[in-house]
């Protein structure tokens, strides 16, 4: 059966100050050569959603850019393909005041014309805070089979794990999976099962309660426009226990990319079939690695000029490391110049940073040291 | 309906390149790796679009298949337009019958239709063969302004290496007054690039010219430009001074491969103001395990290097597992190392296994020649594969 795709662009985006200062989190580079959206796009295409919209919010114009015509994701369709939602505010009437959305429910409210015009049976909604190897065709599946109205997707997590920073939602069910509860999420556990906000929904069910809410001034998706359904309607939940790195905060950013370097966690985001990872192409050359260099246990994309030492690292495209330097435990996004005789440890640098020859600059994991797009140090 | 383009290019890309031996047993030269991530004809392409040349006629005949799916609709090479864009032109059943590509010639002549649609002034002529960077529209500058019924690009050769070469002698206004092909005692070091512009009646004259000979081979080399000189037509040279190799020999394709390496390389794809483009696949980004050892090397996305890589360009997806060591070769796409196999002074095609413990090839100062492997062929655990071997299947693994 046709599902469309729904991806909220901004939501989290206060949780990682550092890079959404200049985009949306859907647009925060991840993996050497992705954006955060790449993965939930690449995801609903290869479950075969091919109707997707973006809601974005403020901020969006690295996310156009990233998105274009949708041709990298093979979105560029005649019926249907990618579509960004900019926000939709007239000045002398709107139905909160001209305001922007503030919650998942009222983001959605603002797309109702886009998911009443869909003519697909179901939705598949998702954030960008995460990088999840879930395979979309087997929950999509599983909704249809269980006739459910809303399927959720959850996974566990325990003590100190990193959660989604704002609404996340601790979901408790029965033995069948149908969710009986959902609850805001205290700090107070052990161990909990959570929403990924990785929703499947039947499309006339998430209309009528989009506009339910309208009606009554809900603002919560999960603690309002669900809970209230729980008895009446079907809501289930798809346990989930693959690799999930979620992203809430610059220290969790950091510890996700690191996670990229096991084996285990590359495989399952990158190597399974079904499974490849779209983005904008760049056309970079390929990466030479000069006589006198160092690689070791690291994660490098195109167009990269390593002449010096390389270790644990995440270097995005077009990065140039000059001879004599020393990158440790670092993450150096696009075109970031590092000189000659430097040394970083646990540094973050945005796009287009150079830091100049001779430098030495050191954060520690807890606290990686960022420097921000196009700074000189 | 058709916009009129001031200059069309045609793009020779049906050659079999059989001096490439196991590399076009499958595929069409032009569609052959190079450097990793591209393919002999980004270079052509990629020049076009960066000439503001947008309409390009790809004349395909031997092997077509990789070739037709890797140029595709264009888009890599910003050749999907509405109007022109890149058009595959395969052989074709006309009314008096149908017709292989006879020659480099007979190839344009029988596609000359298409040309006629888009009504260019000029035609630009190409073939697959060669690796460069060049800007046509200097060269189409130089025809116009020189007045020129056919422009031939040369490219100054060592006397020693003229008598492989089309041989240009020319005159103090760079006129063009005679033409030898592969001459046993040259007279000039101008040897052709096979890079040719045509004022389009000039060339349609020729083709149909040349058509009508029943005894003719029917190739510019050979023909066309013979009978334009006798005649007399305005022949000029334009002079191309930078990089430019014909790959057409397991040697040369290897040495081009070399250009790219080195802290100035000759050939410098980095180069970000004449981009060569090329179709991507969704790669992940490359990993370097923790015991890799990589030096003066270039790879690209999908590989995965647990090994030892020195001197060497390898292609998307390659896989180099631990103990393993390359050297001085050149890998395609998706090929697997084994572990501890050694491999050194090679070609290896894409999709090729080489099994655990084997060993490819002699080191470069002792080996008499290059092995290549052809594509998707297993080299079995501990195989010994001596220097010099081309192995075109698994029957010549035996047999070596």
């Amino acid at each position: 059966m046709a599902v469309a795709g729904l991806i909220f662009s901004n939501i989290h985006n206060s949780s990682v100050p550092e890079l959404t200062s200049v985009r949306t989190i859907a647009s925060i580079p991840f993996g050497c050569r992705y954006r955060l959206i790449d993965f939930p796009l690449s995801a609903m295409v290869n479950s075969g959603v091919t109707k997707i919209g973006v809601i974005a919010h403020n901020n969006y114009q690295s996310l156009m850019d990233h998105i274009g015509t949708g041709k990298d994701w093979d979105l560029a369709r005649r019926s249907g393909g990618i579509r960004i939602l900019p926000p939709y505010i007239t000045a002398y009437n709107s139905a909160n005041g001209g305001k922007l959305y503030t919650t998942r429910l009222e983001a959605l409210m603002g797309v109702t014309n886009f998911i009443a015009r869909c003519t697909e049976d179901h939705v598949v909604l998702s954030d960008c805070d995460s990088v999840c190897s879930v395979n979309l065709r087997d929950v999509i599946s599983a909704h249809e089979k269980s006739g459910a109205d809303v399927t959720v997707i959850t996974r566990t997590v325990r003590k100190d794990d990193v959660l989604p920073s704002e609404d996340a939602t601790v979901v408790e069910c029965d033995v069948n999976g149908r969710v009986i509860k959902f609850a805001g999420c205290t700090n107070n556990f052990d161990e909990a099962e959570i929403s990924t906000n990785i929703v499947v929904a039947k499309r006339t069910f998430l209309l009528d309660i989009i506009n339910d809410a309208a009606s009554h001034g809900y603002t919560k998706f999960y603690l309002e426009a669900l809970a209230n359904r729980l008895e009446h309607a079907r809501i289930n939940a798809y346990h989930f226990d693959g690799v999930f790195l979620q992203i809430g905060s610059l220290v969790s950013y950091y510890k996700a990319s690191m996670q990229l370097l096991t084996s285990d966690v590359r495989n399952e985001l990158f190597n399974a079939p079904e499974k490849m990872v779209y983005t904008k192409l760049r056309n970079s050359s390929p990466t030479v690695y000069q006589s006198g260099s160092t690689v070791k246990n690291s994660l490098v994309a195109d167009g990269c000029c390593i002449e010096g030492t390389v270790e644990n690292s995440i270097i995005f495209r077009g990065v140039h490391v000059s001879r004599g330097a020393v990158v440790k435990n670092s993450i150096l996004l696009q075109d970031t110049y590092v000189g000659t005789d430097t040394a970083l440890n646990c540094v973050i640098t945005d796009k287009n940073v150079v830091i100049r020859d001779g430098r030495n600059l050191s954060g520690h994991e807890s606290v990686p040291f960022f420097l921000s797009k196009g700074s000189m140090i | 309906m058709f916009k009129k383009k001031e200059c069309v290019a045609m793009l020779l890309a049906g050659g079999q390149g059989s001096r490439l031996y196991a590399l076009t047993e499958k595929t069409a030269k032009p569609a052959v790796s190079f450097g990793g991530k591209y393919r002999i004809i980004d270079f052509p392409l990629s020049n076009c679009i960066n000439s503001g040349v947008d309409t390009v006629g790809v004349l395909t005949q031997y092997q077509p298949l990789v070739l037709n799916d890797y140029i595709g609709n264009g888009l890599p090479w910003d050749l999907d337009r509405a109007q022109g864009g890149v058009k595959i032109l395969p052989p074709y059943q006309g009314k008096n019958g149908a017709d292989w590509y006879k020659g480099t010639a007979n190839a344009i002549y029988q596609n000359l239709q298409f040309i006629y649609n888009y009504d260019p002034d000029y035609v630009l002529i190409l073939s697959g063969d060669h690796i460069y960077k060049m800007d046509y529209d200097k060269m189409l500058k130089a025809h116009k302004d020189k007045g020129a019924d056919c422009t031939i690009a040369v490219i100054d050769v060592p006397i020693e290496e003229a008598s492989r070469f089309g041989i240009m002698s020319v005159d103090s206004e760079d006129r063009i007054f005679k033409f030898a092909e592969k001459p046993k005692n040259p007279d000039s070091t101008k040897a052709s690039m096979g890079i040719y512009i045509f004022s389009k009646e000039c060339l349609a004259k020729y083709l149909i010219q040349d058509a009508e000979d029943e005894n003719s081979s029917n190739d510019f080399g050979k023909n066309i430009i013979p009978a334009m000189l006798a005649n007399g037509e305005g022949l000029y040279a334009y002079s191309f001074s930078g990089y430019w190799k014909d790959v057409g020999t397991i040697d040369s394709l290897w040495e081009a491969n070399m250009d790219l390496l080195g802290a100035h390389p000759t050939l410098n794809l980095a180069d970000e103001s004449w981009r060569i483009y090329s179709r991507h696949t969704a790669n992940a980004p490359q990993y370097v395990g923790e015991n890799a050892v990589i030096d003066n090397s270039s790879i690209t996305e999908g590989c995965e290097i647990y090994g030892t890589v020195r001197n060497s360009v390898l292609g998307t997806g390659v896989k180099v597992l631990a103990g393993a060591v390359v050297e001085d070769s050149v890998i395609f796409d998706n090929v697997i190392i084994g572990e501890n196999a050694k491999v050194s002074y090679s070609i290896i095609d894409s999709d090729v296994t080489v099994g655990a413990s084997a060993t490819v090839g002699k080191s470069r100062t002792d080996a008499k020649g290059i092995t290549v492997i052809g594509t998707g062929i297993d080299v079995p655990v501990g195989t010994e594969l001596a220097d010099a071997k081309m192995i075109y299947n698994a029957k010549d693994l035996k047999e070596a």
